[in-house]
């Protein structure tokens, strides 16, 4: 196997898209097309994954220029792992897509701007070279502001406006953080700025490129003072746009810092510190704000806010315990949020409104259905042996084992306020009785759907809920997976070597 | 020279940043614009500013030698002129688009989604 496969998700989402526009205005061919190219995205992904994970870290050398003056691809377990979450989150949604997005949408180019995404989320994962990571960052915000913006409703078009200001202002201190690490070491390969960074004499200017990049990425990942722009914004596009942006766009800015705060800043008290604080406050604000809420898809979107301290504070206490808990809750959560969307979408076909206090009776009128809801719910909770639970473990060990109590503390806070919001919209939505409100007339209910259609609805849930349940009864395998890249994080030898071929 | 740079480097960075915290959607996008360019100049100024040495090898060596201009800086902020070119013609037609349909221009009055619907 030669190492040239690593850019294939690349290429392949670039030519599904270029093909989608010739389609522009033919919707079914669109839809076909796309979820044929998310299939075969899928399958190389898994071929990729299983090329790396016998082979160890594969590098493409672009231009064949060799490692610090070209920019590499650098396929770690990390980045495949990832790649091949994407490729079965993009799978999924692609199909969901097809039959929630509506037609005025989708004859707009939703689904070239959809392989678009993919493809900058592929290129963030799979590159090792940081300015080109602010390019497939740029091409992620410029998809998503389509995406977001695609359709052109009054709220949709408040939310872009915040999302756009925000993320805009993030990638500019991305950039200015990239300037700053620039000036200090002179290169751009990220193992090259690994090795260089430990001869800069100038702490201080280390210390404050690194907290440039905490703020941007910080953004993006939307961790504690930073996360408002995501509220007032990921619930106003349809819910396919949402699960793809819960499952994806979030964890992107949480894989950058993985990588950033693992292979440049590894283990610096400093930064430890304020991670580990700013996880705190995360899993604290993100769950005091998702008890408070009464739309589903607030709620869920509270979620993600107070999941992603779990992944931060883990980052925090850079122990291999802790790294292997956060790349299983990686895992975890990509599959669950992205579900957890496509639920609300669902919910929202059938009742025609996400409010709590609105829904009700959904087990009585749907019972094969709720039961098949209540897997990725359960498994968000954590209730063994259902895939949320199996990383907490790893981190409330490590934090044991580091002597972090506040953190442990945070950890069970944010786990039972979960547990607890879950119960409250379990009974709220599926068992209490459908209260009297009026339902709309003109809009098309899930029971007047054909059977097909109906099974295109449910198949991507089903399809994502086998996932976790993969994850929760194989978490062996996954936790053999996590264990390998928290080694590879924690030792960056391997990957410093491998990028310069030593 | 340095001094000049990191001066409108920093005046750039402070009038971009007013220019966001403002309510109006129109300083919005000029803050935007006026950020970028600051982050340019930034770049361009950590790059080491080095006058009349061209990065050129000379053809009788092999290797680069002595003081020259560093020409990545320069990629980078051609990269991110484009970037960010490209980005504010977006917010400028999803702003105008958003003053169509809301009919305000004051960031404040867009609350709708925060509402409990």
């Amino acid at each position: 196997m030669t190492n040239d496969i690593i850019i294939l998700p690349l290429v392949i989402h670039l030519f599904f898209s270029i093909v989608l526009m010739f389609f522009w205005r033919q919707v079914n061919i669109q839809k076909i097309v796309s979820v044929v190219g998310n299939f075969v995205a899928l399958v190389l992904a898994i071929w990729i994954f299983i090329g790396v994970y016998s082979q160890g870290i594969l590098v493409v050398e672009s231009g064949n220029w060799p490692a610090p003056f070209g920019i590499v691809f650098v396929g770690d377990m990390l980045a495949v792992t990832l790649v091949l979450l994407t490729a079965i989150a993009g799978f999924a949604v692609s199909i969901f897509s097809t039959i929630s997005v509506i037609k005025a949408r989708l004859r707009f180019g939703y689904f070239s701007v959809f392989h678009f995404l993919l493809l900058g989320l592929n290129g963030a994962f799979l590159t090792g070279d940081v300015f080109n990571l602010y390019v497939w960052f740029e091409i992620i915000i410029i998809s998503s502001f389509v995406l977001i913006s695609i359709g052109g409703e009054k709220n949709q078009l408040e939310g872009a406006v915040k999302y756009f200001a925000l993320n805009f202002f993030a990638s500019m201190i991305f950039l200015t953080a990239l300037g700053v690490l620039y000036g200090l070491v002179g290169t751009l390969n990220m193992a090259d700025i690994a090795l260089k960074i430990k001869d800069v004499d100038n702490t201080t200017l280390v210390e404050i490129s690194a907290v440039l990049f905490l703020v941007g990425f910080g953004i993006k990942s939307a961790i504690f003072p930073l996360y408002f722009w995501l509220p007032a914004s990921y619930h106003t596009p349809p819910s396919a746009v949402s699960a793809i942006f819960a499952g994806l766009l979030t964890k992107v800015g949480v894989y950058a810092l993985i990588r950033i705060f693992t292979l440049i800043y590894g283990g610096d008290a400093f930064l430890s510190t304020l991670l580990l604080a700013l996880a705190i406050m995360t899993i604290f604000s993100g769950g005091v704000g998702a008890i408070i809420q009464n739309n589903i898809k607030k709620v869920f979107m509270y979620f993600i806010i107070c999941h992603i301290g779990f992944m931060i504070g883990g980052l925090a206490l850079y122990t291999e315990i802790a790294l292997a808990g956060v790349i299983f809750y990686l895992i975890h959560d990509i599959v669950i949020k992205t579900n957890l969307f496509l639920i609300s979408g669902v919910i929202y076909r059938i009742k025609s409104t996400t409010n709590m206090k609105k829904l009700g009776g959904l087990y009585a009128n749907y019972p094969k259905l709720s039961l098949l809801m209540a897997i990725p719910l359960f498994s968000l909770v954590g209730i063994p042996p259902l895939s949320g639970f199996w990383p907490k473990i790893s981190l409330i060990l490590a934090s044991f084992n580091a002597q972090e109590y506040w953190f442990f503390a945070a950890l069970i806070f944010g786990s039972l306020i979960t547990l607890i919001v879950i119960a409250k919209l379990w009974s709220e939505v599926f068992w209490k009785n459908q209260p009297k409100i009026k339902f709309p007339k003109k809009f098309i209910y899930f029971d007047q759907l054909r059977m097909g259609q109906k099974l295109t609805f449910i198949f991507p849930i089903a399809f994502l809920t086998f996932v976790t349940l993969y994850i929760g009864f194989g978490a062996e395998h996954i936790q053999q997976v996590s264990q390998r890249i928290a080694t590879e994080l924690m030792n960056n030898d391997s990957y410093i070597n491998a990028v310069f071929k030593r | 020279m340095e001094i000049i740079l990191a001066i409108i480097t920093g005046v750039l960075y402070a009038s971009g940043i007013y220019m966001i915290l403002r309510r109006s959607m129109v300083k919005l996008i000029l803050g935007i614009i006026l950020l970028g360019n600051g982050v340019n100049l930034l770049i361009f100024l950590l790059g080491r500013i080095t006058k009349g040495e061209p990065p050129i090898i000379d053809s009788t060596e092999k290797v680069l030698q002595g003081v020259y201009a560093d020409p990545i800086p320069q990629a980078l902020i051609l990269t991110a002129i484009v970037i960010s070119f490209g980005l504010q013609a977006f917010a400028i037609i999803l702003v105008k688009r958003t003053y169509k349909v809301l009919k305000t221009d004051d960031l404040d009055q867009l609350n709708t989604t925060d509402e409990d619907s």
